[in-house]
């Protein structure tokens, strides 16, 4: 089955700095597809520039296809038709992502309008309608309010129904649920993969946390410094990952069961963009780093089922992981 | 909303009050306007007579509380160089300054907004980077040094336009063109850091995340937003409509509020400038009382919380 979306070398560069060195990832129709790294990895500047929203001085080159057409610098009026009618995108701080001198109302109904062919009574009805799916009680009379009269677990559902609003294929969630509160979290995280099952959407769900990923999605990629270094079925991803980087992450998760463990962290810290290391980003972290691995930045090669990446010595960092839980 | 106003009414009576009270004291202690009016030649006599008729030999919280009584009667005093009522003379040259001031508004509004909100739509471009360098020159060139500029070249070098009087409307170009030219100037400057501030916003991505055209990005979504703050600064020009003017006028000899308060100062003509500065204290602090309106009409936040104040 061809993807839905595929992104090839994806790179983007800001004011000389190499942010994102080659991105390649794609999305099946109806896939969940988690994105996780620290901050700073390039997990929302991959999509941002995907749907050309990055600010004018970023440059962005490489391939972004929807259903095989090319959308990277397509003209204004295709992309203004791709983003939120085929693509939509929730952002991380819902606080600050709804206009706050317009009505509720009147940002639903624009997205509605812009997508939909609705107009008048039929477009206020859809309008109630997407409220009520998202579950904000009182959707006629709440219509009416703006932004700050709501909560921030609330602002996130009107969010996710100004997303739906334009019947998108793919849903991009970027950190949805980082700036709410934990019992919030869950709700949204729920409400969203309800709907995605209901309408048969596509998700790129990008956090930090490992645990959200894990049970939202169907498979994982794993950024670092700007590029994907491992991807792989999120079950294979997290009982056994191969990527250094993926297994210092992996590691660093308290486990549910069993007897209490020191927590693992990851030596040093990311290297500052500006002053990448030639090779791969993770060599002078990794404790597995040979020569080679500061010469030249490996890129990701398919290895067993449906695992992809990108490391030289990934066999040997399987071994010493199993050697590890061997003894 | 009643209590949101009622607040503001009681704070803009208070700054009205304590306007006058500086003013009323400063001019009392800043020289003696029987000396400047009749000269130093005066014979002590006619100084004292004079003093007793303007009620000048009273302790000054007398003369205070005189004053307040006449202004609760409507009485605004009259002027000692002539006699004729203060509020007579003002209101006989607000024409004339309203003449200036409000084209040099209106040209304001209109060159500095759109170039505001045209240099940060395109920040770092050339257009952008020529508005900021004339916005910062029409920002720290002070007036008169406009006005004389202004009056070098097309005055004098040219012989265009009139350097000075009110014969014609043409003598009214320049003195409108340099209040309007810093006005513009500094409006521009707000505006665009106003609009950068606004275009930088999540919300702004969240409305081309959702598929608005770009125009209508910055049509809908970030002009509204960018008009809080920008009304500030319009209020503050709209309370510099009656004598916001003063040394234009002067440079330009333009016989309006301004140049009479610079005489009615020189003069002590004590009714005078305290009728004149009362009027000020009048449309800045009406002005700020519609700004505040505007906040809440503009801005859904305020207006919530003023409801609940």
């Amino acid at each position: 089955m061809s993807p839905l979306v595929s992104i090839e070398a994806l790179s983007v560069v800001f004011n000389g700095v190499p942010v994102l060195h080659g991105v390649d990832l794609s999305v099946r129709k109806g896939e969940a597809v988690g994105l996780v790294g620290e901050s700073g990895s390039g997990k929302s500047v991959t999509w941002l520039a995907a749907l050309g929203l990055l600010p004018r001085h970023a440059r962005v080159s490489g391939s972004v296809r929807l259903d095989g057409r090319e959308i990277l610098g397509a003209p204004a009026a295709t992309l203004d038709q791709v983003r939120g009618g085929r693509v939509a995108m929730i952002f991380q701080d819902p606080a600050s992502a709804l206009n706050p001198v317009l009505t509720i109302r009147r940002q639903l109904c624009e997205a509605l309008a812009l997508h939909r062919d609705l107009s008048g009574d039929a477009l206020k009805a859809e309008a109630r309608r997407l409220l009520d799916l998202v579950g904000i009680p009182d959707a006629a009379r709440r219509l009416s309010a703006y932004p700050h009269e709501f909560s921030g677990g609330q602002v996130q559902r009107i969010m996710i129904a100004m997303a739906l609003a334009g019947n998108p294929d793919l849903l991009i969630a970027d950190e949805p649920t980082t700036a709410l509160d934990a019992t919030i979290q869950a709700q949204i995280l729920e409400l969203l993969s309800s709907v995605r099952r209901e309408l048969g959407m596509a998700m790129v769900l990008i956090s930090h946390d490992l645990g959200v990923v894990a049970e939202n999605c169907d498979r994982v990629a794993v950024m670092y410094a700007g590029r994907i270094v491992e991807q792989a079925p999120a079950v294979a991803l997290f009982d056994d990952p191969w990527h250094p980087y993926a297994q210092g992450l992996i590691g660093a998760l308290p486990p549910l069961d069993g007897p209490r463990r020191r927590l693992a962290a990851i030596p040093g810290t990311v290297p500052d963009p500006s002053k990448m290391p030639a090779g791969c980003g993770f060599a002078p972290r990794c404790a597995l780093a040979v020569e080679q691995c500061g010469i030249s930045a490996p890129s990701l090669a398919p290895l067993g089922d449906a695992r992809t990446v990108a490391c030289v010595r990934a066999e040997a960092s399987r071994r010493a992981l199993l050697g590890i839980a061997a003894e | 909303m009643g209590r949101y106003f009622a607040i503001r009414i009681g704070r803009a009576l208070l700054t009205i009050i304590l306007v006058v009270t500086f003013a009323f004291v400063v001019l009392r202690l800043s020289g003696d306007p029987s000396l400047m009016i009749l000269g130093p030649e005066a014979p002590p006599e006619v100084l004292a007579a004079f003093r007793k008729a303007w009620g000048l030999d009273d302790p000054i919280w007398i003369q205070y509380v005189d004053y307040f009584g006449a202004i609760a009667k409507g009485e605004l005093g009259r002027s000692m160089r002539d006699g004729r009522p203060a509020i007579q003379l003002v209101l006989e040259r607000i024409p004339a300054t309203l003449a200036l001031t409000l084209p040099a508004f209106a040209f304001k509004v209109a060159l500095g907004i759109p170039a505001g909100i045209y240099a940060a739509l395109n920040r770092g471009s050339a257009i952008d980077r020529a508005v900021m360098i004339t916005a910062v020159a029409g920002f720290t060139v002070p007036s008169f040094v406009l006005a004389l500029l202004l009056v070098l070249v097309f005055a004098v070098q040219l012989g265009w336009l009139p350097s000075g009087g009110q014969d014609s409307w043409r003598h009214a170009i320049l003195p409108i063109a340099t209040l309007g030219l810093g006005g513009a100037a500094v409006l521009a400057r707000f505006t665009r850091s106003a609009m950068l501030e606004v275009l930088g916003q999540p919300y702004i991505r969240t409305a081309s995340a959702k598929g608005v055209p770009w125009r209508k990005v910055v049509t809908a979504h970030a002009l509204p937003n960018a008009a809080i703050p920008t009304v500030t600064i319009l209020g503050f020009m709209v309370g510099t409509l009656i004598a916001g003017a003063v040394v234009v006028e002067s440079v330009f000899a333009w016989p309006g509020v301004g140049r009479l308060l610079v005489v009615a100062v020189a003069n002590r003509d004590l009714s005078v400038v305290q009728c004149i500065l009362l009027l000020v204290a009048m449309t800045m602090v009406t002005s700020n009382l519609i700004v505040d309106f505007l906040y809440g009409f503009l801005d859904p936040r305020l207006r919530a919380k003023g409801a609940h104040a």
